[in-house]
């Protein structure tokens, strides 16, 4: 909770200690040392490898498929400059947090550049009498970084996922979404500018009017137009680190769908959670939670002094020898039943608070262990909002084949941007994560592939470990495009990444 | 490169004309493979085999000579196939012979021909493959061992202690891998019916060459360190190591 302590630590508006702007903001770029390096990351403390960079197995967050890179944490723009013109035909990719659940920031037998040291803040323009607000940071900042910093001045980043621990950089290689995209879009909508150091030996300053296509091969492009070295975004302002959430039960899939294209234009933020072992009647039952920033009125009055303080707790961390088996239908299905029955059946104006509304598995450090040695995977496709009926056949396919899923995720984009492997596009959103194990869940995965493809939807490349390559050009249908600008970018083709070869990219 | 559920993209099949070599292929090309190299000794052959590893889904295929006697060429081998093909996400060394054991215990030379392929030019061939798969930082180096290596039999201890050689070789080279990112899969079948075995009198738990390439790519997705083919095979070799030798010397196996 929150205490007096708390409040005393946040500075007044325009007398900030910590967020400075650069010297020479016009060309800040990721060269300089940033300012704002301190605030804590999960599982801080790491030893910084030597400057000639170390051999790792590196794998994404589902734990899937490690292979070995030689990582370099490089301090400067000059020294990533350095790394990518070092890079052999194995090549050379970027890596942040490592949130990605497959092999998009990992590059066997090559070259990663991990952005951990690439990290502050370069410099902001937040002014609350106009209410908008944007900063300029380096490429390895978190938005847990961001937030630390931000939300006790009274503003927010424009887009989060369901986890703080991303960098920028990464962002905008998956071009990221959340909860806010019907209403506000993806992540890289809110980039102004971005300073990208290409295969060519140059480094160049994107903006989406000054130099669209390469800044839109970029959103979105899993880091092989290049390595984003620092980004110039807008913020949202707000008044409190809460939120005001109304939480409704839908009983079934169509009540589901029912009630998210009814309201969701009131809302923000809108996501629902979803059953995916609730089979007959109450298939797609979920439960849905809407709200936006809380204004200092909203909150108790107890509660206004500390209203943006921002101390997201971590409750405990999972340990590295948690058994293979945790997640099975038994325990996913008893544990979906408790988080519906707990659900009220319609609230309203709860308030909650930023970690918990937006990240509750931040809480616990390491979830990812929980499903064992062998990981899971997360599958997320989108289809246009005529196909709303293909969501059901996904779910009734899972749930036939009693495959366990943990917190099914449902949400309604609205149209995407012009990047070309960007993932969102108009329509329903489903994502859910699957424990590696089940055997025929390769077969059952490429059968939901096809019934994606054929409503005319796609799978979340920054998320996805299995996909056949074949059906890249039906899901992303501008993949040429993006071809084009790339092998412009990067002639040679030093970016590469384990997903970029499975894949053919 | 392999997938989070272990299908792999490509395959080199080292033994490319054996009747395991190629079902391997097939099953593989079953389930996504779409590069599969196969190198042998006798390029005709092997052709003969690519239309069906075709038809089973590999778009892409290819025939390398490989000859397992001469371990001076295997390090060229290597760097040609893979300079050539690019990365490799499975390995495969399937070759090997049965040899006559009624000759080879009288004739030194044909006991040492049986060594030479199924021991001396797997582990050559090998530690090729193994450096080559270090250096892409993926991909899993299979070899067909056998349950013959488990414990030397009077009726066919030749064949027999090469692989029980092969067998050790790969154990020790599987863990001199760990945290390179490439792995190595030791696959134990007992008697299988196939061109190699042709004329001998199937074993107890006799299996076949699908029903191997089944426990291979089962074993590619599982991350198994040790296939056995049928897999209660390993249950009744636990059993049978530790028959006291005058009992085992008499059973009719």
């Amino acid at each position: 909770m929150p205490t007096d302590a708390d409040l005393a630590s946040v500075p007044p508006e325009g007398t900030d200690p910590e967020v400075r702007p650069s010297p020479d903001a016009a060309n800040a770029g990721a060269g300089t040392r940033p300012t704002g390096l301190g605030a804590p990351r999960a599982g801080g403390g790491q030893h910084l490898p030597p400057p000639g960079g170390d051999d790792v197995l590196l794998n994404g967050w589902g734990r899937t498929a490690p292979t070995r890179a030689r990582r370099h944490v490089p301090l400067s723009a000059d020294e990533v400059g350095a790394i990518v013109d070092a890079a052999d035909r194995r090549g050379v990719i970027a890596r942040g947090l490592g949130r990605s659940y497959g092999d998009a920031a990992q590059n066997a037998g090559g070259l990663v550049i991990d952005t951990d040291a690439l990290s502050g803040v370069l410099d902001s323009d937040l002014d609350p009498t106009r209410g908008r607000g944007s900063i300029s940071v380096a490429a390895g900042t978190s938005l847990d970084e961001l937030m630390h910093w931000l939300v006790p001045r009274g503003w927010f980043v424009p887009v989060t996922p369901g986890t703080r621990f991303v960098t920028v950089g990464g962002a905008i290689a998956a071009d990221i979404h959340g909860k806010n995209h019907h209403a506000e879009g993806s992540f890289c909508e809110h980039v102004t500018s971005m300073t990208l150091r290409t295969g060519d030996g140059e480094t160049r300053i994107l903006t989406p009017s000054g130099s669209p296509e390469e800044f839109w091969a970029t959103a979105g492009g899993l880091g092989l137009t290049g390595v984003v070295l620092d980004a110039t975004f807008d913020l949202i302002p707000l008044e409190t680190a809460f939120l005001t959430v109304d939480a409704e039960r839908a009983a079934d899939l169509d009540d589901l769908m029912a009630r998210m294209v009814d309201g969701d234009e009131r809302y923000r933020y809108s996501v629902a959670w979803i059953d995916c072992l609730a089979t007959g009647r109450s298939l797609g039952r979920g439960v849905l939670t809407r709200g936006d920033h809380a204004k200092l009125s909203d909150l108790p009055f107890q509660r206004r002094p500390q209203a943006r303080s921002f101390k997201p707790a971590s409750l405990f961390s999972v340990p590295g020898t948690a058994p293979p088996g945790l997640v099975n239908p038994l325990t996913v299905r008893a544990f979906n039943e408790v988080w519906f029955r707990k659900a009220p059946r319609r609230r309203r104006g709860h308030i909650e608070s930023i970690p918990w509304f937006f990240h509750p598995l931040d809480g616990i450090l390491d979830w990812n262990r929980l499903y064992g040695p062998r990981g899971f995977l997360q599958y997320q496709f989108v289809v246009p909002t005529a196909a709303g009926e293909t969501v059901r056949h996904v779910i009734e396919k899972l749930s036939r084949a009693g495959t366990a899923s943990f917190l099914g995720v449902i949400k309604r984009f609205r149209p995407g941007n012009p990047g070309p492997l960007s993932f969102p596009t108009e329509g329903w959103t489903l994502a859910l994560d699957i424990p590696i194990g089940r055997p025929g869940l390769g077969p059952l995965l490429d059968d939901l592939d096809d019934l994606v493809v054929e409503a005319g939807g796609r799978i979340y490349l920054a998320k996805d470990s299995r996909l056949r390559p074949e059906l890249m050009a039906a899901m992303y249908p501008r993949l040429d495009d993006w071809r084009e600008v790339r092998s412009k970018l990067d002639p040679a083709g030093v970016f590469r990444s384990d997903l970029s070869r499975r894949l053919g990219l | 490169m392999n997938d989070a559920l272990g299908s792999v993209q490509s395959a080199l099949v080292i033994g490319g004309s054996s009747d395991i070599g190629v079902a391997t292929a097939r099953a593989l090309a079953g389930r996504g493979c779409r590069r599969i190299v196969l190198a042998g000794r006798d390029p005709d052959a092997m052709r003969a085999r690519l239309p069906s590893i075709h038809d089973a889904g590999a778009a892409e295929t290819d025939v390398v000579p490989f000859d397992a006697l001469d371990t001076d060429s295997h390090e060229s081998f290597v760097e040609d196939v893979f300079g050539r093909h690019h990365d490799f996400d499975v390995v495969l060394v399937a070759f090997g012979v049965l040899g006559d054991q009624a000759k080879a215990e009288s004739d030194g030379a044909a006991a040492v021909h049986v060594a030479m392929v199924n021991y001396v030019g797997a582990m050559s061939v090998m530690v090729a493959a193994a450096k080559a798969l270090r250096r892409q930082g993926h991909g899993v180096l299979v070899v067909l061992s056998s349950v013959a290596g488990e414990r030397a039999r009077r009726s066919n201890f030749v064949y027999g202690s090469s692989k029980a050689g092969i067998d050790a070789f790969a154990q020790g080279l599987a863990d001199s891998m760990v945290g390179t990112g490439a792995r190595v899969m030791v696959v134990r079948p007992g008697f299988v019916k196939s061109k190699m075995t042709e004329g001998e009198e199937p074993a107890p738990l006799a299996t076949t060459p699908e029903a191997v390439a089944e426990a291979i790519v089962g074993g590619l997705g599982s991350g198994a360190t040790t296939v056995w083919v049928p897999s209660k095979m390993r249950w009744v070799m636990s059993a049978l190591r530790h028959l006291p030798r005058p009992v085992f010397r008499r059973l009719p196996i």
